[in-house]
């Protein structure tokens, strides 16, 4: 009884407080999503609620996919109106979001984030390409027309060139949009330069897609540990194990100089301007979306998203670049679909 | 067969050499002791640990390093119209006022005579907080008759420098960071023995709103603490009346059966459940189905209000439990009846303890987490809440939610302010366990 007493009058108090709520509409931006993306939206809400007249826009981390499943939840106050993506929505999501009655959405992309492969400082330095961590992490190789376990321990039995050190790798967990990248951009593109993809699809008779997951199933031995935290819970593991390579986002590894050397990927160190350019194989771009049905019910959205892709802010000089965003060229297209409100499919 | 019986035991017992069982009892209560004293050296060597890692990482997020020039507020930069409205001048946003305050340094430290040996002038911009440029815009626009004068001004300096002051960056240090220059730690040296630059006491720290990563020298625990304390006054407000209420209820007047008896395992079993849990109902009923706002300190209330019932509750029948039933039977022998012997006896004896419960109820919930996830209080918030009522429905964070989000920060100034905002939240748990025992001791009666 005392249990739905307190429901009963939790709901109560709820009630009331929600007649309360509903007859002041909300002034503020709510934005949820990425925590790669978070630094840069709260640098640029930060110098919104500097600039502009409108209170600084909430943003919230959680993730690309709770952001987008937030977003999701339908189109009303208390709903989030940019979802934050180190990724593009995906095709369920916007049949989701369809069916909440999400139906008009705009895409924006920002500009490019860099992953990078860093160590301890005061360790050795690391020259990579995409085959040395496929052979360092895969977890079965093909060996003479068979599958067997990676008994690979150390960076020199990888690859002759590198140094005798043991292989310790910590690698974002599957919650982060990040995985992904370094799962296509790293593990599967060594898979296919060290010519073990084939390798696989002789031995499994020709199915690629299986042979895609076996290249990128990650070894389970210890050697490679998931981090389901942020980039500071993969630094604190570097300086407890310096022999250890982490995989880092580009703004936070320019934050870190002082405690982190970064290695190179195919011969290129990882900077804004070698990513900018493409010679850097590992980025992606980042994204946020816009709920069109709330541009004109929540004060300064539209000011909000023409804000944060403006010059000042998120081109080559802005502060976003500063942190280590890698700008986007496209950036006067994107300026003008959010200006004209474009939104996903009318294209 | 006398012999016997007085002869061997009584020799060997003497008062002044105790036997040997007597000798293996002490040795072994003094084993007990000896346990008990480690068991609590232990706990005490943690604690000491904890605290120490922790103040000796944060009490430096007190201390700030402010730069003091005096800054030209040239009106061709800050006012090209020439007519000091307002309105025209907000179009001239912090990226214009930034060069504004980088040329007021150069022209000073040249008007100084220090030496400004490989800095450029964007590196001297970087020594000058990105929080600099909106603070002038600020009290410009506030009082646009300035422009044009020379005023003396205080700025933040920027987080690398304040850290070369707080012994965080050193000149090895600056050597390998992409952020900061063992030139521009050489200039800040000079600007502080001139007495351009002073490491003081910040209470922006404690009344400031949170900054972007790009600024942690600007960044403040005000939000977070009035959004803290609005949620503890939705607790408050909500967890004592009906926590009490339920409580006196089971205690004194329901019936002994099997469904109070159920409802009694129940609300043990509710105060074991992992607080997330909460935080899920939370977000299914208040903001999906009743509609609140998100980030709302009302909500976050009314989430650690389910969470804190249970403890509440407990406390208070336990406290209501320890009243005498003598002092019930002589109210009620007097005449009273059963609602007034509660009312004028019970509960007035029983209070110290509901009390004491109700703090460390609140103590409990003032340092959750997990549930604030759920419904959106883990976010960037800068603007504060209004005053209550109105301000409850305004996005907040709250203290434990800041020290989670600083300790994700990349820039590593922000490990120190994460420790402090430790301290403050260790400050206020403190206090308040410390006046739950006082109450106790001050009211607590025994029979």
């Amino acid at each position: 009884m005392s249990i739905t007493k307190l429901t009963v009058s939790a709901l109560a108090i709820a009630a009331v407080s929600a007649t309360g709520a509903s007859a002041q509409s909300r002034d503020n931006v709510q934005i949820a999503g990425s925590s790669t993306v978070l630094p840069y939206a709260t640098i640029v809400a930060e110098a919104f609620g500097e600039n502009f007249t409108f209170p600084t826009p909430v943003v919230e981390s959680g993730g690309s996919s709770t952001g987008l499943r937030r977003f999701c939840e339908g189109v009303g106050e208390n709903t989030t109106d940019i979802a934050n993506s180190s990724r593009p929505i995906r095709e369920s999501e916007i049949a989701t979001c369809a069916e909440n009655g999400v139906t008009d959405i705009i895409e924006v992309r920002i500009g490019y984030d860099g992953i990078v492969f860093a160590s301890d400082i005061d360790g050795a330095g690391f020259e990579f390409t995409p085959s040395d961590w496929y052979l360092a992490l895969a977890a079965e190789l093909p060996v003479d027309g068979a599958m067997v376990a990676n008994a690979n321990t150390m960076w020199s039995d990888v690859n002759g060139d590198l140094p005798a050190q043991e292989i310790a790798a910590f690698i974002p967990g599957t919650r982060h949009g990040t995985r992904e990248v370094f799962d296509e951009k790293v593990i599967l593109q060594g898979c296919e330069d060290t010519g073990a993809f084939d390798a696989i699809m002789e031995i499994n008779g020709g199915d690629d897609d299986a042979a895609e997951d076996a290249c990128m199933s990650i070894r389970g031995d210890g050697v490679s540990v998931d981090i389901d935290g942020d980039y500071t819970e993969t630094l604190a593991r570097i300086s407890a194990n310096p022999e250890g390579i982490g995989v880092f986002g580009l703004a936070f590894y320019q934050n870190n100089t002082d405690t982190l050397q970064v290695a190179t990927m195919s011969g290129v160190v990882p900077s804004v301007e070698s990513i900018s350019t493409g010679e850097y194989p590992v980025s992606r771009p980042l994204f946020f979306y816009i709920k069109a049905a709330h541009l004109d019910v929540i004060p300064g959205l539209q000011e909000y998203a023409d804000f944060f892709i403006s010059d000042d802010i998120a081109g080559p000089w802005g502060p976003l670049a500063a942190y280590g965003l890698v700008s986007d060229p496209e950036l006067a297209a994107t300026q003008e679909a959010v200006a004209t409100r474009v939104t996903m499919g009318s294209m | 067969m006398t012999d016997a019986s007085s002869n061997t035991p009584r020799l060997t017992t003497s008062i002044i050499e105790p036997d040997p069982r007597t000798r293996r009892r002490n040795a072994s209560e003094r084993r007990f002791r000896a346990y008990g004293l480690a068991a609590i050296g232990t706990g005490i060597a943690a604690l000491i640990f904890l605290v120490i890692s922790i103040v000796s990482n944060g009490y430096t997020a007190f201390l700030q390093t402010y730069i003091t020039i005096p800054v030209e507020l040239s009106e061709q930069r800050l006012d090209p119209q020439g007519n000091r409205d307002p309105e025209e001048m907000a179009r001239v946003t912090t990226f214009g006022y930034a060069p504004v305050l980088a040329m007021a340094l150069q022209s000073h430290l040249i008007e100084q005579g220090i030496p400004m040996d490989g800095v450029n002038p964007r590196d001297l911009m970087a020594m000058i907080s990105q929080e600099a440029p909106a603070q002038v815009r600020n009290l410009v626009l506030a009082n646009p008759e300035i422009v044009g004068q020379t005023l003396d001004m205080e700025m933040l300096a920027s987080g690398r420098i304040d850290g070369y002051f707080k012994g965080r960056v050193t000149l090895e240090s600056a050597e390998r960071d992409s952020n900061v220059s063992p030139a521009q730690l050489a200039l800040a040296a000079a600007m502080a023995e001139a007495g351009l630059m002073d490491t003081r006491f910040n209470w922006a720290f404690i009344t400031g709103p949170d900054a972007s990563g790009q600024r942690p020298e600007a960044a403040g625990l005000g939000v977070a603490i009035l959004g803290s304390l609005y949620m503890m006054i939705v607790v408050l407000a909500l967890a004592l009346p009906i926590g009490v209420a339920a409580s006196i209820y089971l205690e004194e007047f329901a019936p002994k059966n099997r469904f109070t008896d159920i409802i009694e395992v129940n609300i043990s079993n509710l105060a074991a459940v992992p607080s997330i849990v909460f935080g899920i109902l939370g977000l299914a009923i208040f903001i999906n189905f009743a509609g609140l706002p998100q980030s709302a300190p009302i909500v976050g209330g009314l989430v650690l209000t389910l969470m804190t019932l249970p403890t509440i509750i407990i406390a208070t029948r336990a406290s209501l439990r320890a009243v005498p039933p003598s002092i019930r039977d002589a109210a009620l022998g007097l005449g009273a009846s059963k609602m007034q012997s509660v009312f004028h006896h019970v509960l007035p004896l029983a209070m110290p303890g509901i009390l004491t419960g109700t703090i460390i109820g609140l103590a409990q919930a003032l340092g959750e987490t997990a549930p604030l996830l759920l419904i959106g209080m883990v976010a960037f918030v800068r603007e504060f809440p209004d005053a209550p009522p109105e301000g409850l429905f305004d996005p907040t964070s709250a203290l434990p939610v800041q020290v989670f989000s600083w300790t994700q920060r990349a820039d590593p100034a922000f490990v120190e302010r994460a420790s402090g905002a430790t301290i403050v939240l260790l400050v206020f748990l403190v206090s308040m366990n410390l006046l739950a025992v006082m109450l106790r001791r001050r009211f607590e009666r025994r029979w």
